[in-house]
């Protein structure tokens, strides 16, 4: 299943992933996970939480500009070559990988994909098909 | 050798300095009676300036002493534009010889044009530039001015060659080649944005070329405001004496007025372009000595009359007669503009512009703001671009893309490079709402 992620520019200079982190915080927002993506200019926040329509909200009203794209959840087979199973389906698809970032599941210890597809439907009919478990909304929130 | 010939009135000075030391009396008579033949002429030929004086019931006729010219409407830059490219030509083509173009304050450029005479008439103010700067016969002008389009190049040859100098059209770019140029030929003079020379002169030091031990004395400098201490600065690092000239192509190109050999203002070539001093809010005409907007009228223009055209450029005239002897009268260098109009490497370049390629990106105008430095001397101007929700992604790709179809758009109207840096929301300073559109650190 398809997660809303937010984006937030960032400026880079000191300080700019405190400010909209700051902002998260003091509206008690928590996070499930977050990623950045930098450039020698700017960087790109990547945030993946339950309120997001409310973090967006409050980030926008403090001036942040934030984007919403989907991202797919993936839960991977914690041995040898179980990323490479799953890339291989996608490879074999002909599904285009955006970018993707790892974070860890606190609650059942385990490690989770998160992608950013060209088309996430697609991606996720493939990955079922093969039998690799997309995670839901509830299992991270 | 120490070598200085001053073309004043003491020293004696070049024949086709004459017009320079006209008694008064005669040059107002001069001017008056080149007055009334150009609008006479503008009248006949220029549709939008015949429209303009009926409006005001005006006829060529209404002009009988100079003071009258205050009664004639102004020409904008936007009149240029609006009639591109040849609307206020007053020649045939047939009879045009010569186009040149300038940027202009947007996408289009605005063009201009030359019979034969005023190619001739160009020739001798440039002629009488260099005279007035100190150069004769037998120099050897280096001529860094772009050939081309710019007026700079083409303008800056014709005079030095008229005087007898010896030209060599090296156009601008190329350092390296610029520095051997300079060493291998024994150049005397150098005609160059004052900017571009500092970054030879700081190139050539580099290099190990002295030069204060070459035949240099002479550097001819325009097409960019520049300040007394940079004057300074140049002098001392490079032994040359540093002039500073004025034009705009609206007029004629460079050409328009010069400094002499007392660096106190330059002299205004008014028995072509007459000058006059306004209030650039009210348009009422100021006089001499109060600082407002220059405005000029070119006497003798041909193919391209241009009646009581407004610069923008803030000056004064200077009231006081001359050391050097000169009786046509002196405007006080430039250092700002009524508009925010800026000029980097010899480039005229209006923010309108910048807007318009942010607008043809983005589809709305976001906040920006362009600063101007100064790095080993060349000019840098960078453009800080507010990122807006509209072109904000989470692609880092798509971003980098956003950031290239930006700063190609500008440098697409500009026809320069710039740098181009994508920056937070509200991260630019507003004053009363309004950002700061141009922050120049050049001369800080």
């Amino acid at each position: 299943m398809k997660l809303p992620q937010l984006s937030v520019f960032l400026e880079n200079r000191p300080g700019s992933l405190l400010e909209p982190l700051q902002v998260l915080a003091a509206a008690d927002i928590n996070l499930v996970s977050i990623s950045l993506a930098d450039t020698e200019q700017f960087g790109i926040l990547r945030l993946v939480l339950k309120d997001w329509e409310f973090a967006k909200s409050v980030l926008e009203k403090d001036g942040w500009v934030v984007n919403v794209t989907d991202v797919v959840a993936v839960d991977v087979d914690d041995q040898p070559g179980g990323l490479v199973k799953m890339l291989a389906v996608l490879a074999e698809a002909g599904i285009n990988i955006e970018y993707m970032y790892a974070f860890a599941l606190r609650r059942n210890v385990k490690a989770v994909l998160l992608f950013r597809f060209e088309d996430p439907d697609a991606a996720i009919e493939v990955l079922e098909q093969a039998g690799i478990g997309v995670i839901q909304e509830e299992e991270l929130y | 050798m120490h070598h200085e010939l001053w073309n004043d009135a003491a020293g004696g000075f070049h024949p086709v300095s004459a017009p320079d030391f006209l008694p008064e009396a005669q040059l107002r008579e001069v001017q008056l009676r080149r007055l009334k033949a150009v609008v006479g002429r503008a009248y006949e030929k220029v549709p939008l300036f015949r429209q303009r004086l009926e409006k005001r019931g005006l006829t060529p006729e209404s002009m009988q002493s100079l003071a009258d010219i205050a009664k004639l409407p102004f020409t904008v830059k936007t009149d240029l534009r609006d009639t591109y490219p040849f609307g206020l030509f007053a020649s045939p083509m047939a009879d045009v010889v010569r186009l040149h173009a300038s940027s202009g304050t947007t996408g289009k450029p605005i063009v201009v044009a030359y019979t034969r005479e005023d190619v001739e008439v160009w020739a001798e103010v440039m002629t009488r530039t260099f005279a007035a700067c100190g150069l004769h016969r037998g120099d050897i002008v280096q001529n860094a001015f772009g050939y081309g389009l710019f007026t700079g190049g083409l303008g800056a040859h014709y005079g030095a060659e008229t005087l007898g100098a010896t030209v060599i059209p090296i156009s601008g770019g190329n350092t390296d080649r610029q520095i051997m140029v300079l060493r291998d030929f024994g150049v005397t003079a150098i005609c160059a944005t004052p900017s571009y020379f500092m970054h030879l002169a700081e190139k050539a030091m580099e290099m190990g070329v002295d030069l204060k031990a070459m035949p240099l004395r002479v550097g001819v400098f325009g097409a960019e405001p520049w300040s007394d201490a940079m004057r300074a600065r140049i002098e001392a690092d490079t032994g040359i004496k540093a002039f500073d000239i004025y034009g705009l192509s609206e007029i004629i190109g460079p050409g328009v007025a010069s400094e002499c050999s007392q660096h106190e203002g330059l002299h205004v070539f008014e028995d072509h372009f007459y000058p006059e001093i306004i209030d650039p809010e009210t348009g009422e005409v100021l006089p001499d000595g109060s600082e407002g907007e220059l405005v000029l009228t070119t006497l003798s223009k041909k193919a391209m009359p241009m009646i009581r055209y407004r610069t923008r450029d803030i000056t004064a005239i200077l009231p006081e007669r001359c050391g050097c002897g000169r009786t046509i009268r002196r405007i006080r260098r430039i250092g700002r503009r009524s508009d925010d109009m800026f000029i980097i490497r010899g480039v005229n370049v209006y923010p309108s512009q910048v807007e318009a390629a942010l607008l043809n990106v983005e589809g709305t105008l976001p906040h920006y703001q362009i600063l101007l430095t100064r790095e080993q001397g060349l000019d840098q101007m960078t453009v800080e671009v507010e990122v807006t929700p509209e072109v904000f992604s989470d692609k880092v790709r798509a971003l980098e893309e956003v950031r290239a179809r930006l700063a190609h758009a500008i440098e697409h109207i500009l026809g320069i490079r710039v740098g181009l840096r994508l920056v937070g929301p509200h991260s630019i300073q507003r004053s009363e709402g309004k950002a700061k559109r141009v922050i120049d650190k050049r001369n800080g």
